[in-house]
């Protein structure tokens, strides 16, 4: 069993990123890696210093280089692109929409800074709505690894994936709740404790939080199941299905805000199959500040604590 | 089908374009939908790419890696290329007149996968430069010497992202990509000029890194000749600005907004064909 205060930390997933894309782009020389000028931000520059000739940072120019990463695309090459997800995705929406989504072509997508452990920089720069945007982008599959080992994973998986892909990647560094050779496949999520008394969902750095919240149920008698749903889209419905009979009980906890996340997903499965309570530990329907990482996770909620108390009003409605 | 002689001549290429035109009419009013102002205004530059022996392609084998990239970036002007691609062999003439309806692989905008001969999903203005940037920078990557080629609209140029596009390939002296900008000086709500407008076009090509060629978009041998030393530019990309008249071709439609995207009636196809056939 997994516990939560063994969990040592590990590199923030955004450089587990950068490493991946170098392990895969010596492998595989179609891989092309483009940024948008934040390069030494997303670690994409780990490739770019090694493969000059495969990198290209475009500039400021979130737009064009989906259109770039399309064309490149169709020429048969995979490249993978990132900036900040707050810039990618709002800014090169449209264009992922025609460039990738409709031609089902394989551009791989990498938002790093996701939710709001950015910190200091405030909401500009925070992205919340990712994940929903990411969703709404037909045949994308949409994966927010939780620590170095899934993203290095994720990153491979990506790269063999025939088809787009949308990565969150994460600013501060992140606990390590995985092996390193963990087993790790699009859509299929990963249990990281069981339990019988309910079942939390988390991706992202939440999964670090839902272990710490499992290890304070459990002395209170409480047996929380804790699933890493690391991929949004296409979702493991099969998991859910089985926790929902096993457990009965569910909390989904994200660092996203409230609608078209995790959460959305979690319980739209849930209704059309097995139905059980749902709580929620998220940003809800609103913004974030400036502030330290930590202080901003705190006074928004995102902590073992909210998932403890979101675990007890499940509880009370099983 | 339109066969493309080795030495096709201006007359050929113009009896082609009457083709074309008549194509795009019929099918607009098949329809009852479409865009035929946009459309009418760039068929010499579409016939003289495809029948003017300038795009390296071949119909049976769309997906010939080495084959010239054509991207149709206003993509509302798709039916002129359909047109185009019929003709040159890629599906049946007789589907022409399927667009616009359930089940047709002419969709109203173009798809890429879908449509043989389309190389990208456009109709939402902007977005082709960046493409054929993309297509470039592979071709460069890989050692290849196909051209890529993006036929914008002028109205469509007003889009920040063409710019962007326009930067990048001027910085990376992408030699084998060439700009179309087919300048029919309208746009839906009115002349390019009175809402956003884009002069001196040819100086902020040329400030970007392009050379920028004038022509007459309209006259087949000389867009064909423009193409043609487009394609002996190899140290930076190149823009070549086609003066048009929207609607060309059909003496109601010419200069009347009104037809940026209307269907002609029953009638009014009557005459355009008449007029086509002259």
């Amino acid at each position: 069993m997994t516990t939560a205060n063994a969990l040592p930390m590990g590199l923030a997933t955004r450089e587990a990123y950068g490493q991946a894309l170098l392990e895969v782009g010596t492998a595989n020389k179609d891989i092309i890696v483009i940024d948008a000028d934040l390069a030494k931000s997303t670690f994409s520059w780990t490739f770019g210093k090694v493969f000059p000739e495969r990198f290209f940072n475009i500039g400021i120019q979130e737009a064009n280089m989906v259109g770039i990463a399309s064309g490149l695309a169709s020429s048969g090459k995979i490249p993978f692109i990132s900036s900040f997800a707050a810039f990618i995705l709002c800014k090169g929406f449209d264009q992922l929409r025609m460039g990738a989504a409709y031609p089902k072509l394989n551009v791989k997508v990498a938002g790093s800074h996701g939710g709001i452990s950015i910190g200091e920089d405030g909401v500009s720069q925070q992205s919340v709505e990712d994940v929903a945007l990411a969703c709404a982008l037909p045949g994308f599959v949409v994966c927010i690894p939780s620590d170095e080992h899934t993203m290095r994973a994720a990153v491979r998986a990506a790269a063999e994936h025939d088809g787009p892909v949308y990565l969150r990647l994460g600013r501060p560094k992140t606990q390590i709740v995985h092996e390193a050779g963990v087993h790790f496949e699009f859509g299929h999520s990963i249990e990281v404790r069981d339990g019988h008394s309910l079942t939390i969902v988390a991706n992202g750095l939440l999964v670090a939080q839902a272990l710490l919240a499992a290890d304070t149920l459990a002395r209170r008698g409480i047996e929380a199941r804790v699933i890493d749903m690391h991929t949004v889209k296409p979702l493991d419905t099969a998991a859910l299905e089985r926790a929902s009979h096993e457990t009965g009980a569910f909390v989904v906890a994200e660092e996203h805000m409230h609608h078209g996340g995790l959460g959305s997903a979690v319980a739209q499965a849930l209704v059309a199959g097995t139905p059980a309570p749902v709580e929620y530990v998220n940003l809800g329907d609103r913004y974030a500040e400036s502030g330290k990482p930590d202080d901003l996770l705190d006074k928004y909620g995102l902590r073992a604590k909210n998932i403890v108390s979101a675990a007890e009003r499940v509880l009370a409605r099983k | 089908m339109v066969a493309a002689t080795p030495t096709v001549s201006t007359a050929e290429l113009a009896n082609i374009a009457r083709t074309l035109r008549s194509h795009v009419v019929r099918m607009i009013a098949a329809a009852n939908s479409g865009h035929p102002g946009g459309s009418l205004s760039a068929i010499e530059i579409i016939t003289a790419l495809y029948f003017g022996r300038v795009l390296r392609h071949d119909p049976k084998n769309p997906a010939w890696p080495d084959r010239d990239r054509f991207i149709l970036s206003k993509g509302h002007g798709v039916p002129a290329l359909y047109a185009a691609l019929a003709e040159s062999g890629y599906f049946p003439v007789s589907e022409l007149t399927s667009l616009r309806q359930v089940d047709s692989r002419l969709q109203g905008h173009p798809v890429q996968g879908l449509t043989p001969g389309i190389e990208a999903s456009t109709g939402s203005l902007g977005q082709g430069l960046s493409v054929g940037v993309g297509h470039a920078l592979a071709a460069r990557l890989d050692g290849k010497s196909f051209r890529t080629y993006v036929l914008l609209g002028d109205g469509e140029c007003q889009e920040g992202q063409v710019w962007e596009a326009a930067m990048s390939a001027g910085n990376y002296e992408l030699g084998s990509l060439i700009a179309i900008v087919d300048s029919n000086r309208y746009q839906l709500d009115g002349a390019v000029e009175d809402i956003n407008s884009l002069a001196p076009l040819d100086a902020k090509f040329e400030s970007f890194g392009w050379r920028v060629i004038d022509v007459d978009g309209h006259d087949v041998g000389a867009v064909r000749v423009a193409l043609h030393q487009a394609r002996e530019s190899h140290d930076v990309p190149v823009c070549i600005i086609a003066h048009t008249t929207k609607g060309k071709g059909v003496t109601f439609m010419e200069n009347n907004n009104e037809f940026h995207g209307k269907s002609p009636s029953s009638d009014q196809l009557q005459v355009a064909l008449s007029q086509l056939a002259e």
